[in-house]
């Protein structure tokens, strides 16, 4: 097991370079930040030479690279279009997307395991073919139609919820946001829990379960739902990461400050720091959030601990 | 341990009392999309403590789904069971509630399944797959289930049983994993256990060191045996009488040795026939001609009739019942002193 750990922290290395790197060339490519930086007037040439300098943007790529990487390990993640420093505008805008992401998880992992379980149990009945016809609907209909509509009839119609989010992010308010947010993973969940459980009813260790005189409820929860969730665990994990980058859209539609608010800022203002300075801690958080599905995946299978 | 006690008590085969399981008249049909699917169509059986009971045939005869209709492990629907009585030790199991059955399963009657490695659960160590059954039906604790587990897999020679508890079952070889199948079914020492194939999926060496380990165990308790295969060569050693199916019915059943010395049934015949031998080198292996019957539309008259070399006009249109032979025995074959005389 210490071993197999080892092995993924080792593979996340050149994982991590690879991603910022292209990142890092991209970003860089979309157009003149200094240029940005004086919005409509014209620079002056000396002074533009001189920002240029600071920034090491006469520098080759790589070593642009080199040293803006350098920096963030010594917690300098340079400055925003407004010369802000980034890290500031990490410190506020992190907790408050991870707060939301919390809140979509939770709602993700339980209803869509849960829905998926007993669909899968009740193959082919009508409480399964509702689960499919559902997670179809919600599959199939764009997050920023689900937002407004929702956002219109529980917060401004009906006025159940706030219908933005208020200072701080109480979880209260991020709610309804939250489901929104979670609405088509919830519904990927489901149907993949529900597929898994399906197979798993019909294989043969199963048949051994119900032959060894156990009880049904003992057959279902010790050795069909262990089984059953692995599949289910590495989709949830991967998603952890895609909900906190997906939170660009929810945060705008309920006013959200969070990461995809300052990355939208970012790219309008065309401020590489930010930009690639945000996306660098997503990477890390999805590369985390891979370890963890790994490492769950090592408890959860015996067959891949020992490989 | 009661075994020496058994022993006084046990009865001559003579002696008239109620078989340990009988099976009569048992009918399985399955419902599916392209109609009715009837894989057991009236067999009856019977075992004994102690005895053993080889249920032969190809894939599709019925031999699994009637053992799995004993055992109660039938998905219901598709499956359904519309006439028949299963009388274990004197009562009629398909007419006991789902709770009084699954008390049986296990602790009077248990299985051991065709392959190990997929019967087995891959998540969960081999201790406590072993150690359920004490904990479940003794409500023991999950250290004295262990201990219990350890005891059983020395039972069935696992060797450093002590160590290996712990492990999995992708862990172990084959046959090693046949042996905690085997010790599984073992664990509330039943009255009757049922073998599906059990060797089929290992190499033949290790295929008769299971057998045996199998026929000494079931010895030492007294338990019958059912034991379903396709193999005659497995058979041959270890059983004391042969039902052969074809089609969900029973065409011969008879003392191992008249089977073997003297067919009475063509498709017996021809499974005897198609077993390749040393004195046969060289020369082309006999095979019985066509293909089982299609569950859904089996032919009318003996299901054999359309892949059988002796086949008259009555065969296509009247069901043969199973004529006895001699005392013991039976085939259903309306040509069976034809078959027998040749």
């Amino acid at each position: 097991m210490g071993r197999y750990v080892i092995r993924r922290l080792l593979q996340m290395v050149p994982v991590f370079i690879g991603t910022t790197l292209l990142i890092f060339v991209m970003v860089w490519g979309l157009g003149d930040p200094v240029a940005a930086m004086f919005g409509d007037r014209t620079p002056d040439p000396a002074t533009a030479a001189q920002i240029r300098h600071d920034l090491h943007l006469n520098d080759p790529l790589i070593q642009q690279y080199w040293i803006y990487m350098s920096n963030v390990f010594k917690g300098d993640f340079g400055n925003a279009w407004n010369q802000q420093p980034v890290t500031d505008l990490l410190k506020t805008a992190y907790p408050v997307t991870l707060r939301l992401t919390i809140v979509a998880f939770l709602i993700e992992a339980i209803v869509g395991v849960a829905l998926g379980v007993f669909a899968g149990l009740r193959r082919g009945r009508f409480f399964d073919t509702g689960v499919l016809a559902m997670t179809l609907i919600v599959v199939s209909i764009p997050t920023f139609v689900t937002g407004y509509v929702l956002q219109y009839f529980f917060g401004v119609k009906w006025s159940i919820v706030h219908p933005s989010v208020g200072e701080g992010a109480p979880f209260k308010d991020l709610l309804m946001p939250g489901l929104v947010l979670a609405g088509v993973s919830l519904a990927y969940v489901a149907r993949l829990t529900r597929t898994s459980v399906a197979e798993n009813t019909r294989a043969d260790y199963l048949r051994t379960a119900v032959a060894k005189g156990l009880p049904r409820r003992r057959v279902i929860t010790n050795h069909m739902l262990r089984n059953s969730l692995i599949p289910v665990v590495t989709f949830l994990g991967t998603d952890i990461g895609n909900l906190m980058a997906g939170a660009l859209v929810t945060e705008r539609i309920f006013n959200i400050h969070g990461v995809g608010y300052q990355i939208y800022q970012g790219i309008v203002h065309n401020s590489p720091a930010t930009v690639v300075g945000f996306v660098t801690v997503l990477v890390i958080v999805f590369l985390l959030a891979n370890l963890l599905v790994d490492l769950l995946y090592a408890v959860l299978d015996p067959r891949i601990r020992y490989a | 341990m009661t075994v020496i006690d058994d022993i006084s008590d046990v009865p001559t085969p003579d002696a008239k009392l109620a078989p340990l399981l009988e099976v009569r008249d048992l009918h399985v049909e399955f419902h599916t999309r392209d109609g009715v699917a009837k894989a057991v169509n009236g067999v009856n059986y019977s075992v004994n403590a102690g005895e053993t009971l080889a249920v032969l045939g190809e894939s599709g005869s019925g031999k699994s789904v009637s053992a799995q209709a004993v055992m109660g492990i039938l998905d219901m629907p598709p499956a359904r069971i519309p006439k028949g009585e299963i009388l274990f030790q004197g009562r009629d199991m398909l007419k006991m509630s789902g709770e009084e059955r699954r008390k049986i399963r296990g602790r009077k009657i248990a299985m051991i399944f065709q392959d190990a490695l997929s019967s087995l659960n891959p998540v969960l160590s081999v201790g406590y797959q072993l150690g359920e059954m004490y904990r479940v039906h003794q409500g023991l604790s999950r250290k004295d289930a262990k201990a219990k587990a350890i005891e059983l897999m020395d039972r069935v020679r696992i060797p450093a049983a002590r160590e290996r508890v712990g492990d999995y079952p992708h862990q172990f070889s084959g046959g090693m994993r046949q042996r905690i199948m085997i010790a599984m079914a073992l664990a509330l020492e039943p009255d009757l256990i049922i073998a599906d194939e059990p060797t089929t999926a290992l190499d033949v060496t290790v295929q008769a060191q299971v057998m045996e380990l199998l026929a000494e165990l079931q010895a030492e308790y007294n338990m019958g045996l059912i034991l379903i295969t396709h193999d005659l060569g497995v058979v041959a050693d270890v059983a004391d009488k042969i039902a052969v199916m074809y089609a969900g019915r029973i065409v011969e059943d008879a003392p191992v040795h008249d089977i073997y010395s003297k067919p009475a049934h063509p498709y017996t015949k021809g499974l005897l026939q198609s077993i390749p031998r040393l004195d046969q080198k060289g020369q082309e292996l006999y095979a019985i001609k066509g293909l089982p019957p299609n569950l859904t539309r089996i032919p009318s008259g003996c299901a054999f009739n359309p892949r059988c070399p002796m086949a008259q006009d009555i065969c296509r249109t009247d069901v043969p019942q199973l004529h006895p032979v001699g005392t013991a025995r039976g085939s259903a074959c309306h040509f069976w002193k034809e078959t027998l005389g040749e």
